[in-house]
């Protein structure tokens, strides 16, 4: 029983694939055949067995994998994992949240034993076998963000919830859509979405900082992002970006199946009860053309997105140099036939 | 009833008459395990089923957060009140079941601050009392002024001062003692910020002072513990649910929808959260708004209320829920 | 005067006299008239309880006498903003909560003040600020994290890796500066004309 973890790279020869099984899991965005901004936040409750949304925290197929390319991020540029000094007690708070999210929903892999403040943590893929003392900084071998981050899938924000707004205070960013934590660190709400296109004169930003400041204890809350990367590269920071960045040149009608990657990010809000702040965990998953195409639905209403996508909104997307060439691929997997409603393969 | 939080189901472990006025109340888990962790400055609603009457009111938990074994909370018995004071003083019992919610917090520390300064008004003192519990644990730096009617009823004075000597000072009404605002507001270093939790006067001197002596509103945090004023009875016409309801004297607007089947969103009950704002659709009428939640041009407008703690008078009020 | 931009883009407004008795102003350049301008409009003793640190720059040399003129507290003239500093995170270091900041001049001068004054632990919303002057950037390389002074230019050349970079409105409270990304990236042959663009 439990996972099989693969053994694959998100840069250089880029192995990473998805078997069938996570091909059909995948968290397609898309419940129509358009693309507008809104408030799509929902309760964040289980959803169906073998989906991304089975557990509170999801674990997948990719995770070890993940996890080392996140390591080598962080050697190379530790400025991806930051946090403010006020911020350790809600490192606290995240530590315990991801530590018995996962040994609850995956007692195979995880294991956390506690006795008062004196916790004994089992985490059979990476190897790690640790002994602490819960809210004792020095116990452990990193600050407790970094120390859990570095074995949880994804991209955490930590907010500091004051002034009638949310402050990006800490987090750790290795696996985000091209933008710097070093830069954002420290702005609120409205400041760290300032770049994005359109939603702020929709009064989206607002309606949804009054709701995710009044979420509660044991009731998080989710919503999906999308957009799209060349290749399965999980650090297209930035930072990065002259590295990546011309990556976006190197598709061509034959190559788009295996290059173009659908990324999309599962995102989270939870309250942190001992420092009353939020984290917002950032998770990514990313799928291929190729395998994308092997549910027709899905090719179908993807090829209509991106075809009927608002300029402004595929620019900030960075879709703009390959949306032809792409659109033009998926134009053979769409016979126009009606797709039904909702994310599913059918 | 509808919040946006969980319920836990508690029992009573014991209740201290800590003096004339003041009780204590100690909740545990009712299936034997710790309670949700916490931050200081959090309450709980606790649910009283009072003959006919429900009640719910809010508390603050005065227990550490550091060990959630129990929530203990300390109420005043207010005689000229609705009721819910009353009620715990009077008929609740150890061993009895109760329902409370998860704790929230709307009075946070600003864990930016290389400093707390505290200011307690009487029963505004249980915040407080979590509050340096945490930092006490995470070697904060923490003053606190006590303002009490008499030495008797300086609900945990002796407590406070022994635990935290000199960071912690008394002042007895009945002995002419105030608390020297303007030597304190001019004698803090740079990022000190201020909270007050006490009667709506004491909240409003403090927060005056502070903006004249030049403190920044972001460094100023406050509690007002209010809960709604009895008034003449109204009818309301709930345009969304079709139900026409009778606000009884000593209950409240958003009581009154509860009762009617009708849940609006809510955290304090008390007006200043704003999550149970309602719009107006028609109204015919004076408004009396006790809310702090509201603009003074949103009072003025008449096309919002508050119905945890605001009134009506006049033939025709109807709202959006 | 700066356009509405973004809303990370900072906004500035008219110095206005604060309720409270110590003030703090710091000024470079023109940001002195902005400090003039405001003076009618401070009550009685307002200045008896001020600070000034002004850097001139090559300003008219008469602003700095105008603004001794005020009889302030202390008035202190300085070469540069780095040169300034030191003195400037000592007197933030030792204040009371209750003194109000001004900040007026150049964009590069408002945000390294308000950097000092953050890191002093001053609110940032209660610091009033007034742009007078250039309207040229501190620009952050996000690739190699070195700052680029006085940009007037679109692209910029980043001074520390070479790079060429679109300055964005995009701005860091935090770091008192505008965010520069490679403009190429995708395409290194593509070099975009240069451009005065903030001056």
């Amino acid at each position: 029983m439990g996972i099989t973890f693969r053994q694959e790279t998100f840069r250089d020869d880029f192995s990473f694939r998805n078997s069938p099984e996570h091909i059909r899991r995948f968290p397609f965005p898309f419940h129509e055949d358009g693309y507008m901004y809104a408030v799509n936040i929902e309760p964040h409750v289980a959803g169906p067995k073998g989906s991304v949304l089975e557990h509170p925290i999801d674990v997948d197929e990719h995770y070890v994998s993940e996890m080392q390319d996140r390591a080598l991020v962080l050697a190379e540029d530790p400025l991806r994992c930051q946090s403010l000094p006020h911020m350790t007690l809600a490192g606290w708070d995240l530590l315990e949240l991801l530590m018995t999210a996962k040994a609850e929903s995956y007692p195979e892999h995880f294991e956390l034993t506690r006795d008062g403040d004196r916790w004994h943590w089992i985490n059979r893929p990476l190897g790690i076998d640790d002994r602490f003392t819960f809210g004792d900084v020095a116990t452990l071998p990193y600050g407790p963000m970094e120390y859990i981050t570095r074995q949880s899938q994804g991209d955490f924000c930590l907010l500091d919830q004051r002034d009638g707004n949310l402050w990006m205070d800490a987090g750790i960013v290795t696996t985000q859509a091209d933008w710097s934590l070093d830069f954002d660190i420290g702005m609120n709400f409205f400041e760290w979405h300032a770049p994005v296109p359109l939603a702020h004169e929709k009064g989206i930003f607002t309606r949804a900082l009054k709701f995710l400041l009044n979420v509660q204890q044991g009731r998080p809350a989710r919503r999906l992002n999308w957009t799209m990367t060349i290749n399965p590269r999980l650090d297209t920071s930035p930072e990065n970006y002259h590295k990546w960045g011309p990556d976006r040149t190197t598709v061509t009608p034959e190559n788009v199946g295996k290059k173009v990657h659908l990324r999309v990010e599962l995102q989270s809000f939870w309250r942190l009860p001992r420092s009353n702040g939020l984290v917002f965990p950032i998770r990514c998953y990313l799928i291929s053309m190729d395998e994308l195409v092997t549910s027709p639905k899905w090719a179908r209403r993807l090829h209509r997105v991106i075809r009927d996508l608002p300029d402004e909104i595929a620019a900030y997307k960075g879709l703009t140099r390959y949306r032809a060439t792409l659109i033009e691929w998926l134009a053979a997997h769409d016979d126009g036939a009606p797709t039904s409603p909702g994310f599913g393969p059918d | 009833m509808s919040t946006g939080t969980t319920k836990l189901d508690v029992v009573v472990a014991d209740v201290v008459t800590v003096n004339a006025m003041v009780k204590r109340f100690h909740f545990r888990r009712r299936d034997g395990g710790l309670l949700p962790t916490f931050s200081g400055g959090a309450h709980v609603v606790v649910e009283m089923q009072d003959g006919a009457t429900p009640r719910l009111n809010p508390y603050s938990l005065m227990s550490s957060p550091l060990d959630t074994r129990e929530y203990t909370i300390s109420v005043r018995r207010d005689d000229a009140g609705r009721g819910g004071s009353l009620f715990l003083h009077q008929r609740v019992e150890p061993g009895q079941a109760m329902v409370i919610s998860y704790p929230v917090n709307l009075f946070s520390l600003d864990l930016r601050a290389k400093k707390h300064l505290m200011l307690a008004g009487g029963i505004g003192i249980t915040p407080f009392l979590a509050q340096t519990a945490q930092l006490a644990a995470e070697g904060g730096q923490f003053e606190l002024h006590y303002s009490v009617r008499t030495a008797a009823l300086a609900s945990y004075g002796g407590e406070l001062q022994a635990r935290y000597g000199r960071r912690v000072s008394l002042y007895h009404d009945d002995r002419g003692e105030q608390i020297p605002l303007d030597r304190l507001l001019s004698a803090q270093p740079l990022g000190t910020h201020l909270y007050v939790c006490g009667p709506s006067g004491m909240i409003d001197w403090v927060r005056g002072r502070a903006a004249a002596l030049g403190w920044p509103a972001e460094a100023v945090h406050y509690e007002h513990f209010s809960a709604p004023q009895p008034g003449l009875p109204f009818t309301v016409t709930l345009a969304a649910s079709g139900k026409t309801i009778h606000v009884g004297e000593q209950q409240s607007l958003l009581e009154a929808m509860e009762q009617a089947g009708v849940d609006p969103p809510y955290l304090c009950r008390g007006g200043v959260c704003g999550q149970c704002e309602t719009d107006v659709v028609s109204c015919e009428g004076t408004f009396l708004h006790n809310d702090h939640w509201l603009s003074e041009d949103e009072h003025r407008s008449g096309r919002k209320i508050m119905p945890c703690v605001s009134r009506f008078e006049g033939p025709s009020l109807v709202l959006d829920r | 005067m700066p356009e509405k931009s973004i809303i990370s883009r900072p906004v500035y407004g008219t110095l206005s006299p604060q309720p409270g008795r110590e003030h703090l102003f710091v000024a470079d350049a023109q940001g002195a008239e902005a400090i003039l301008d405001m003076a009618p409009a401070a009550p009685d003793g307002f200045f008896a309880g001020a600070q000034i640190v002004y850097i001139p720059r090559d300003a008219d040399p008469s602003l700095a006498e105008k603004l001794k003129a005020l009889s302030p507290a202390m008035f202190y003239e300085g070469p540069s903003v780095a040169a300034a500093m030191p003195r400037l995170r000592q007197t933030l270091a030792t204040a009371r909560m209750g003194l109000r900041v001004y900040l007026s001049g150049t964009e590069g001068l408002i945000g390294q003040a308000m950097q000092a004054a953050l890191v002093a632990g001053i609110d940032h919303a209660s610091i009033q600020t007034e742009h007078r002057g250039s309207l040229a950037r501190r620009v952050q390389c996000v690739h190699c994290k070195g700052i680029t002074e006085d940009v007037t230019t679109q692209p910029v050349t980043c001074a520390h890796c070479g790079l060429l970079l679109f300055v964005r409105d995009h701005y860091s409270r935090r770091i008192a500066a505008f965010q520069g990304v490679c403009i190429n990236a995708e395409d290194p042959s593509e070099i975009p004309p240069v451009e005065e663009a903030f001056r």
